[in-house]
């Protein structure tokens, strides 16, 4: 997978060893020394190792190897890594809030749900699975889950956290560079688990205001005739049990919120790409693209208003 | 609607006769042959650019298509034989400018479908169909 904009459009969109952000640069350098250290040492006992298996090995004083390379080098070894690690951890972010801009992100199964405040009028902008960041800018993401132990991972920008039902985690993080940033579920959280993707696109701050103040207002009422019919196929169809569109039904949010969903590059948690075919798809069957996932098909659901509904899905933007 | 059937009817047949007097040309000419006819060629469309256009586009949302990754959906039906199918859509003849206008606009040809008109361009829509006549 490829980024498909932003300023590294060839660094893949998930990859521990492509930061963008400068945790990530940390961690990836620790791990980097940590498996090159580990290499070389490996490679050295063996070295020795075959050469104490030669046929005619030099007799050695045993005291001496046991002291040096038994005691003496792994203390010394050790200590330094252990020294630099250290050293290199304390320079990750701190773990708070503290002039941060704070986004809600609450783990389901399987899907992420996520809260934005809005500064114009200080409301909840409820949104899924896609977290939208300004660049350069330290964010911290409290985190929870509503069933099960999720954890979120974005290998690019930070460190793993747990996402824990009954108790608010953090993680803070930072992105350097504009761009997408692909995250996933990193703790197995049922049968989806594996389809529990979200991405973080890094926008420049004027871009990101602009962002949050598209999402922060009511879906666009339609025009069209056909896009009409779906909005009337949503609410003929009990969409809003689960579902809701601000502007439209906001009874209940047990699904994610759709008032901006053609907005998003992907449906289903990073599942399938946001256009009408697959919307069409996953309402007639999303058992098919996901099995297990708590969305029901509608299989009674007639050929034009499935249409229309997703036309209509598509174009809340 | 049964003028549109008709009509869609009349012209696919005709130009079956003609492809038909153009394969059997064609198998004049090339010797060997074993009478296969090719009537399902689109012109212009490469199988390999439509498979992956089918892999973006994600037809497998609904479709199962072989050789193209996805959900393997079963909201439309199983694409494994389409190649070898004599309709489209359980109605229009199976040939290549109908395949074409179905996968470009499939309501326009028959109302009531679930399929959406995905915005496909001409060109896209034939890549499309010369893969899907591989398969048979």
């Amino acid at each position: 997978m490829r980024g498909t904009e932003g300023s590294a459009p060839d660094a893949p969109l998930q990859s521990v060893l492509h930061h963008g952000g400068g945790d990530a640069a940390v961690i990836g350098e620790l791990a980097w020394g940590m498996t090159i250290a580990g290499t070389l040492i490996f490679a050295a006992v063996m070295l020795l190792l075959a050469m104490s298996l030669r046929h005619h090995a030099r007799p050695l004083r045993p005291a001496v190897w046991i002291a040096g390379a038994g005691v003496a080098f792994p203390v010394i070894v050790l200590s330094l890594l252990l020294g630099w690690s250290t050293w290199r951890s304390a320079q990750l972010r701190p773990q708070t809030s503290n002039g941060a801009l704070a986004i809600s992100v609450t783990g389901k199964m399987w899907w992420w749900e996520v809260r934005y405040r809005d500064p114009a009028s200080g409301r909840d902008v409820v949104a899924a699975n896609e977290i939208h960041i300004p660049v350069g800018q330290d964010i911290y993401l409290g985190l929870n889950a509503a069933d099960v132990i999720h954890s979120l991972w974005i290998p690019a920008l930070a460190g793993k956290r747990d996402m824990i039902p009954g108790r608010v985690t953090g993680l803070t993080l930072r992105a350097d560079k504009p761009g997408i940033y692909r995250g996933q579920c990193a703790e197995y959280c049922g049968i989806q688990h594996a389809r529990m993707a979200l991405h973080v696109v890094a926008h420049p701050q004027a871009e990101f205001d602009a962002w949050l103040a598209a999402q922060a207002r009511p879906a666009v009422q339609p025009a069209d005739a056909i896009l009409q019919r779906g909005r009337a196929a949503f609410l003929d169809q009990r969409c809003q049990a689960c579902h809701t569109i601000r502007g439209v039904a906001e009874l209940n949010n047990l699904g994610p919120d759709l008032t901006h969903v053609g907005s998003r590059a992907h449906i289903g948690a990073g599942t399938l790409r946001t256009h009408r075919g697959t919307l069409a798809g996953w309402v007639a069957d999303p058992q098919q693209a996901k099995p297990g996932v708590l969305m029901p098909a509608a299989p009674g659901l007639d050929g034009e208003s499935l249409r229309a509904l997703a036309a209509y899905l598509e174009a809340l933007k | 609607m049964p003028s549109l059937f008709t009509r869609t009817a009349f012209r696919s047949h005709a130009a079956l006769a003609l492809s038909a007097l153009g394969a059997l040309v064609l198998a004049g000419s090339v010797s060997g042959c074993g009478g296969q006819t090719d009537t399902r060629h689109v012109r212009g469309g490469d199988a390999d650019t439509g498979k992956r256009l089918m892999t973006q586009y994600q037809c497998t949302t609904c479709h199962v298509i072989p050789k193209v990754p996805g959900p393997n959906g079963e909201a439309g039906p199983s694409l494994e034989k389409v190649g070898r199918l004599s309709y489209i859509a359980g109605g229009i003849p199976n040939q290549p400018d109908n395949m074409v206008a179905w996968l470009r606009n499939p309501p326009a040809l028959k109302p009531g479908t679930r399929m959406p008109s995905m915005g496909l361009t001409e060109q896209e829509a034939r890549h499309m169909a010369a893969y899907l006549y591989t398969l048979r």
